[in-house]
């Protein structure tokens, strides 16, 4: 079949969410609704200490008083804050330790996303803290780990046995007030995963959480820190998918990064949760705030391939604090039917000879919007600051929309700023040209794509690139399966 | 090899072939000449079986087969193929990992495995030397940044890695050097046999020294108006197309 525009439409509508089944592990869960009641039973309800407590009732007197942001270039319902619930575990929370005890119905589930535990065994080399809804039910490799000093768990397990180092970062990087959503996370965050490597450690594995969620209806309020101590270096890999469901789920995530002296953390994520239907229903809506900190010589990656969300407001951010610290963002947003993404990066340049670069390639079909909203920020301090960004778009049709938003502000005259923008649109006569090859037309938007993708998938580990390729594949393609 | 009846094609409404009679035995080298937006690339696209042109009568045989409803992939898988006379860029796709995709996706119509990646580049470096390609070149983006004459080796370098039974080439002549010119044509005529048929679009006689037509066609406004031996391209190199023109009434 050759490829022509009406046709190519139709089939990327016919593609369906292929995740999109639901797993009933009995659940236990809030009443809808939220004040500060419920603020200090999710914290009763994880046995936190006091300071905790306090710290979540601040941040809910802080959203209180804040309102929605409306400057992305999105269109949505606004959530209805009191029609959520805001905490839901599993009943049953036993610590396995071993993948074999692990609730039948859940391995299932991950059969089911082709990111078996078995398979994920294989992977040698990959730690799999697993956050099924608010709280961890499994946690593997975490012997080895130990043995180095490293510590890989739940936020909740982190309140409880490592109180400095919780206290002492949680929110020193995405203060309370930082913006609404963040607020929102800090007051009623359920779980998360929390990572400290100490001085010197080179992680000798990636360590990798997937995230779903679960209970129709829960928000899921995650919340996640890493520190990587002086001269240290952590590769984490984050990948969601969530099933399919009619009313809208909200998930406000927060992840904060402190990269001390000489420390390097590259944080890569796969995400794809249901993206709505193909009129535009349903589908979760993706407000995330990802911002890390550099001290000197230190190093941050951020790698992204999002694919999924039907509203997805989302700056993974690099606050280069320290001298000679580097802050990069690779990313690939992909957006079908009625998706609509906002997404980019900060790159705040304090330190001298501080450098980053941005990549980011936005890949739009159907009626979706994608727009790439980045800030570079050099500081009058921030000496021989160097900037490179590009952004890339690719359009695959004529009803969707690609948008570049960059801000340069800069305070400091020795600073290099490059910035490159593009934007292409994959044409019959490539499509005609792979076809004449032998390559249908299927084939040669997958190819296309990820041609167009290269740079960016290349920043991923191995085994993420290769189900990064397969998520792009099936977020695009129409006759999959 | 080939046989084409009464072919009309038109794009937007607008006939662009008007009744095309041809037919190409296996073994043989064809040539199709003719002045500018006479229909030779249309006619290539039609044969490799693009839908942007529909066919409104006639028929498209391959070794008897009606192609009628044959996509252009499963065309290729039959064995067409075209190289370009305006070849296109596919950014962040090297030349290998498109090759390997074509290779594999003719295999896997055919029922086969992927070929084993010894066995791949066994093929890329036979292949890449008879065409005197950098092996460097091979791992560029495909047609980006090429030169015309490199876009034009590379489309030979592609038609040396798939071995087709027929072969149409557009235009390939044109930007080529000299010397690029004789290994191109010696590469076409290394991948030559009795059982494989080349088609050869062009505007000058040079090509034709190389790459010997058995037969010569003049193509104009849509139809064959003039079939001949290789004496044919001679003649026209001389005397042009006018005498032809006022010769066949439009
Ligand atoms: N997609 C199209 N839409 C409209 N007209 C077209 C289209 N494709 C080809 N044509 C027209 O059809 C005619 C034949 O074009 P074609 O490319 O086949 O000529 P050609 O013989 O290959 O010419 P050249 O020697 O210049 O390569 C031209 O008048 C051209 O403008
Ligand atoms: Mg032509």
């Amino acid at each position: 079949m050759a490829y022509t525009e009406e046709e190519l439409k139709k089939e990327l509508e016919t593609k369906e969410y292929e995740y999109g089944f639901y797993t009933d592990i009995e659940s236990d869960t809030f009443p809808n609704g939220l004040n500060e009641e419920i603020v200090i039973a999710i914290s009763k309800k994880k046995e936190e200490p006091e300071w905790m407590t306090l710290w979540r009732l601040e941040s809910f007197k802080i959203w209180k008083e804040m309102v929605e942001p409306e400057w992305a270039n999105v269109k949505y319902k606004k959530p209805d804050f009191q029609a959520i619930s805001y905490y839901s575990a599993p009943n049953k929370k036993p610590k396995y330790e071993s993948l074999d005890e692990v609730d039948p119905e859940l391995l299932d589930t991950f059969k089911k996303l082709g990111i078996s535990l078995d398979e994920q065994k294989k992977l040698a080399g990959v730690a799999v803290d697993i956050v099924m809804d608010s709280v961890s039910v499994a946690t593997t490799f975490k012997k080895t780990l130990a043995e180095k000093g490293i510590i890989f768990c739940s936020i909740s397990e982190a309140i409880k046995e490592h109180p400095e180092l919780v206290k002492k970062y949680i929110g020193s990087v995405v203060p309370q007030k930082d913006n609404f959503y963040a607020a929102l996370n800090s007051a009623v965050f359920s779980d998360g995963s929390f990572c400290y490597i100490p001085k010197g450690v080179r992680c000798p594995m990636e360590l990798s959480t997937y995230f779903r969620i679960n209970q129709a209806g829960t928000g899921q309020f995650e919340r996640t820190l890493v520190i990587a101590d002086e001269g240290s270096y952590v590769s984490y890999l984050e990948g969601c998918t969530a099933p399919s469901r009619d009313e809208n789920q909200l998930h406000a995530a927060v992840v904060e990064l402190i990269a001390l002296d000489d420390a390097e953390i590259k944080y890569s994520t796969v995400q794809n949760w249901f993206p709505g239907n193909k009129d535009g229903q349903g589908g979760v809506f993706n407000f995330v705030t990802k911002r890390g900190l550099c001290e000197k010589n230190a190093k941050i990656s951020w790698t992204q391939v999002e694919t999924g969300s039907a509203v997805t407001w989302k700056y993974p951010s690099c606050i280069l604090k320290g001298d000679n610290s580097i802050g990069e963002f690779y990313s690939i947003a992909v957006t079908n039917n009625f998706q609509q993404a906002d997404t980019g990066t900060k790159m705040v340049h304090l330190g001298k000879n501080t450098k980053s670069t941005i990549i980011s390639k936005g890949i739009s079909a159907g009626k979706s919007q994608n727009s790439y909203r980045g800030l570079v920020q050099v500081n009058s301090r921030a000496d021989n600051a160097r900037n490179f960004s590009q952004c890339d778009s690719l359009l695959m049709g004529n009803e969707c929309g690609a948008h570049t938003f960059p801000y340069i502000e800069v305070k400091n005259k020795s600073a290099q700023i490059e910035h490159e923008a593009t934007t292409s649109k994959i044409g019959e006569d490539q499509i005609f040209y792979c076809n004449q090859r032998g390559i249908d037309t299927e084939k040669a938007i997958a190819l296309i794509v990820n041609g167009f993708s290269k740079e960016v998938l290349n920043k991923l580990p191995m085994e993420f690139a290769v189900e990064a390729q397969k998520l792009l594949e099936i977020s695009l393609e129409g006759s999959v399966g | 090899m080939l046989k084409i009846n009464n072919l009309h094609a038109s794009v937007e409404d607008k006939e662009i072939l008007k009744g095309i009679n041809l037919t190409v035995n296996a073994g043989e080298v064809h040539a199709i000449m003719g002045p500018n937006g006479s229909g030779k690339s249309t006619l290539a696209a039609v044969i490799a079986g693009k839908e942007e042109f529909e066919v409104t009568e006639g028929e498209v045989f391959l070794e008897g087969e009606n192609l009628e409803d044959t996509s252009p992939e499963d065309r290729a898988h039959k064995g067409v193929f075209l190289s370009f006379q305006y070849p296109v860029e596919i950014p962040g796709v090297s030349v290998t990992n498109f090759m390997k995709t074509a290779i594999n996706e003719s295999r896997k119509a055919k029922g086969l495995e992927d070929m084993p990646a010894k066995d791949m580049l066994k093929l890329i470096r036979e292949k890449s030397e008879l065409l005197e390609i950098d092996r460097k070149f091979l791992s560029r983006s495909l047609n980006e940044g090429f030169s015309g004459g490199e876009k034009k080796r590379n489309e030979i370098f592609q038609m040396a890695m798939l071995e087709p039974k027929l072969a149409i080439l557009d235009e390939t002549d044109s930007g080529l050097d000299i010397d690029a010119l004789r290994i191109v044509a010696n590469g076409v005529n290394k991948l030559k046999s009795k059982d494989n048929a080349v088609i050869v679009i062009t505007h000058y006689q040079r090509l034709l020294e190389y790459i010997v037509p058995d037969f010569v066609h003049v193509l104009h406004n849509g139809k064959i108006v003039k079939s001949g031996n290789k004496d044919l391209a001679l003649e026209l190199e001389e005397k042009g197309y006018d005498w032809l023109k006022q010769e066949t009434v439009i």
